[in-house]
């Protein structure tokens, strides 16, 4: 009777933490006993293991068992425990030299009939195996392709529990486990589990999956093209007002397609927010594209910001991190809501609390916001809406929350003439984006000694300092500001967007003609 | 007499000469009340050892010994007392409960002798 040792990796929040599983089995009444903070996903380890073990035709140890999860202080959730339990428990019954487990990480939840099921959290997990030294990780098959994205480190996909410990049993160390039983990539079913499971209803998932929708397709409103344009090449906020069938949600869900894919750091990133909350998509390891995450206007804070029972899982603005979140109709979201995106917001993070501990997220995304200018949503003229309904209903976005936007752009109904001529000078998306590009690009060389990479993310202090436009171009900003048309965060605000404008246009500072339509940009809606 | 029973009765007599041959002095044999029944109460030098003994014709339906859970524990603890409330004879230090499974392997069977489950 011996002590087997083996490592595993558990997720909390995005990060993975190293988890060490013995298994101890004496004299005793035969029973499995699993300690160390877990939760009811893992305590149903117990029959999982159990019956994968006997039915890869090994034999069940007729004796005490004993698996500690290590450290025991931190809370541990899932299933991708099973196949370290399962390992472990083999190498203490002799079935498995324990030498040949010590070292590798086993990650994988197990069928009953001795499969190997995909896990959500592969990404992080291994990153972090790999941080902790790890050379090799045994991972499920189903996940070998999201496993491999990680660097240094060798994966092992293996599709069974029987070829797993035949392989460990096995004088031939350097060769790789073969696919095993249930063929190299198990079965379709075997996509990493959906969203829908994981009690985040409330929360869209994005589609990446799909091509995007192309801008050409949004004739009539030049302006908005151009603001999103503006939006898509400096990272700033956006905010749409206008009557419903105008175009403001075309228009949202054509942003992802004008911007710039994901750098690598960036779609690792994004990539291990989205394979914890279980939205990756199959057969696309690595998301390279910024996401569009659109939830819809029930969804609660917790959906939002992030939350559940338990260990808090990403919400909807850490789905779109790297991306874009679109609320449309803003107003009807509840206030809580919208307000506890000012955090994130600010600071590209955000920290949900619970009792069983605080979990920060990354949540770094770029805000548009759809509002229709009354609770009607009558055709303009049809609207019997009192100027009180129309106030009140807009004032539900807050005066903070409105701060964080830079560009308000009024989306107006536009004439079957207008819809026409228009036609012909709606660009296609890749136009636009290879604009964007050549902006950010311009952008990324002016900030380079600098932490920042686009212009929304320049403090105020940069702004005033090295950034400051020249005092002809800051000229009508100046005058607004003196007669009270703006207030000094509103002058930020503009500022940013006005050395947009100047990538935009090629130009090595913004002039007067830049932070001119700037300032407009932002009077947009207010105006 | 079912086979069952049969397959019961013959694992009791074995168990019995069993801790006999180890040297416990067997007190009772099924022992019955209300709350059910202790298969053998045995003295093992001052301790008094309460017996649930399993048999089983084979390993198909998993151990005779995984057969025995906490709640079958619960009882024999609790029949124990009962038991002792009974006893007129010398005193006890302590008590203890074995458990004893049997399984059966052609025709002999297979002894495993749990001591002190809880």
């Amino acid at each position: 009777m011996a002590v087997a040792r083996t490592r595993c990796v558990a997720i909390v929040g995005v990060s993975g933490h190293v988890i060490e599983v013995e298994c101890h089995i004496s004299n005793g009444l035969p029973g499995l006993h699993l300690i160390g903070l877990l939760d009811t996903a893992l305590n149903e380890a117990r029959d999982r293991v159990r019956s994968a073990v006997m039915n890869s035709k090994y034999g069940w140890p007729d004796s005490r068992i004993t698996i500690s999860l290590f450290p025991a202080s931190l809370p541990k959730r899932g299933s991708q425990f099973d196949l370290a339990i399962a390992v472990s428990l083999l190498g203490a019954a002799n079935v498995i030299p324990i030498e040949r487990i010590a070292e590798p990480f086993f990650l994988g939840e197990l069928g009953l009939d001795g499969r190997l099921r995909p896990v959500r959290g592969i990404l992080p997990a291994v990153a972090a195996a790999g941080d902790a030294g790890a050379t090799k990780v045994v991972v499920p098959a189903a996940n070998a392709e999201e496993a491999a994205l990680v660097p240094g480190v060798t994966v092992l996909p293996v599709g069974d529990l029987r070829t797993l410990v035949e392989w460990l049993r096995g004088p031939d160390h350097d060769r790789v486990p073969p696919p095993g039983l249930f063929g190299p990539s198990a079965d379709p079913d075997d996509a990493p589990p959906a969203a829908a499971q994981n009690g985040q209803a409330t929360a869209s998932v994005p589609d990446l999956a799909r091509p995007a929708p192309d801008l050409r397709d949004v004739a009539g409103q030049p302006l908005a093209r151009k603001a999103l344009e503006v939006c898509a090449a400096g990272g700033h906020n956006l905010w749409m007002l206008g009557p419903p069938g105008t175009g403001k949600t075309m228009l949202a869900e054509r942003l992802p397609s004008l911007l710039p894919p994901l750098s690598l750091d960036h779609a690792l990133e994004v990539t291990a927010i989205h394979s914890i909350a279980g939205t990756l998509p199959a057969g696309r390891p690595l998301l390279d594209r910024a996401p569009f995450v659109n939830p819809h206007h029930t969804a609660t804070v917790a959906a939002i910001v992030g939350g559940g029972t338990g260990v808090p899982r990403p919400g909807a603005v850490s789905l779109a991190h790297r991306g874009v979140l679109f609320l449309d109709e803003a107003p009807e979201f509840p206030m809580a809501v919208l307000d506890s995106l000012r955090q994130p917001l600010e600071s590209g993070t955000v920290t949900v609390a619970r009792a069983s501990g605080s979990v920060t997220f990354p949540a770094r995304f770029m805000l548009v916001m759809a509002a229709n200018p009354c609770p009607c949503a009558e055709a303009s003229d049809a609207c019997q809406c009192t100027p009180t309904i129309r106030r009140r209903y807009l004032a539900r976005l807050s005066g903070p929350l409105l701060d964080r936007i830079d560009v308000k752009v009024a989306v107006a109904r536009s004439t079957r003439t207008e819809l026409l001529a228009d036609r012909r000078f709606a660009e296609p998306s890749a136009v636009v984006a290879e604009r964007v590009l050549a902006a950010r690009e311009r952008a990324a060389k002016r900030l380079a000694p600098t932490p920042w990479r686009v212009n929304s993310e320049l403090p105020a202090s940069a702004l005033h300092g090295e950034f400051r436009p020249s005092p002809a171009a800051m000229k009508p900003l100046t005058t607004c500001l003196d007669n009270g048309a703006l207030s000094a965060r509103g002058l930020d605000r503009i500022v940013r967007v006005a050395w947009t404008l100047a990538d935009l246009a090629a130009k090595d500072q913004p002039e007067v003609e830049e932070t001119s339509a700037a300032l407009a940009m932002w009077l947009g809606v207010g105006a | 007499m079912a086979a069952k029973d049969k397959l019961g009765k013959d694992g009791e007599q074995l168990a019995v000469e069993y801790l006999q041959a180890g040297g416990m002095q067997v007190l009772d044999r099924n022992w019955r009340c209300r709350e059910g029944e202790i298969d053998v109460v045995a003295r093992d030098g001052g301790t008094l050892v309460i017996v649930e003994v399993k048999t089983r014709s084979g390993h198909s339906h998993g151990s005779a010994l995984e057969a025995v859970d906490r709640g079958k524990l619960a009882r024999l603890r609790a029949l124990a007392g009962r038991w002792l409330s009974e006893w007129q004879g010398e005193r006890f230090d302590s008590v203890r409960i074995d458990v004893i499974g049997l399984e059966k392997v052609g025709r002999t069977f297979a002894i495993r002798h749990e001591r002190g489950v809880i």
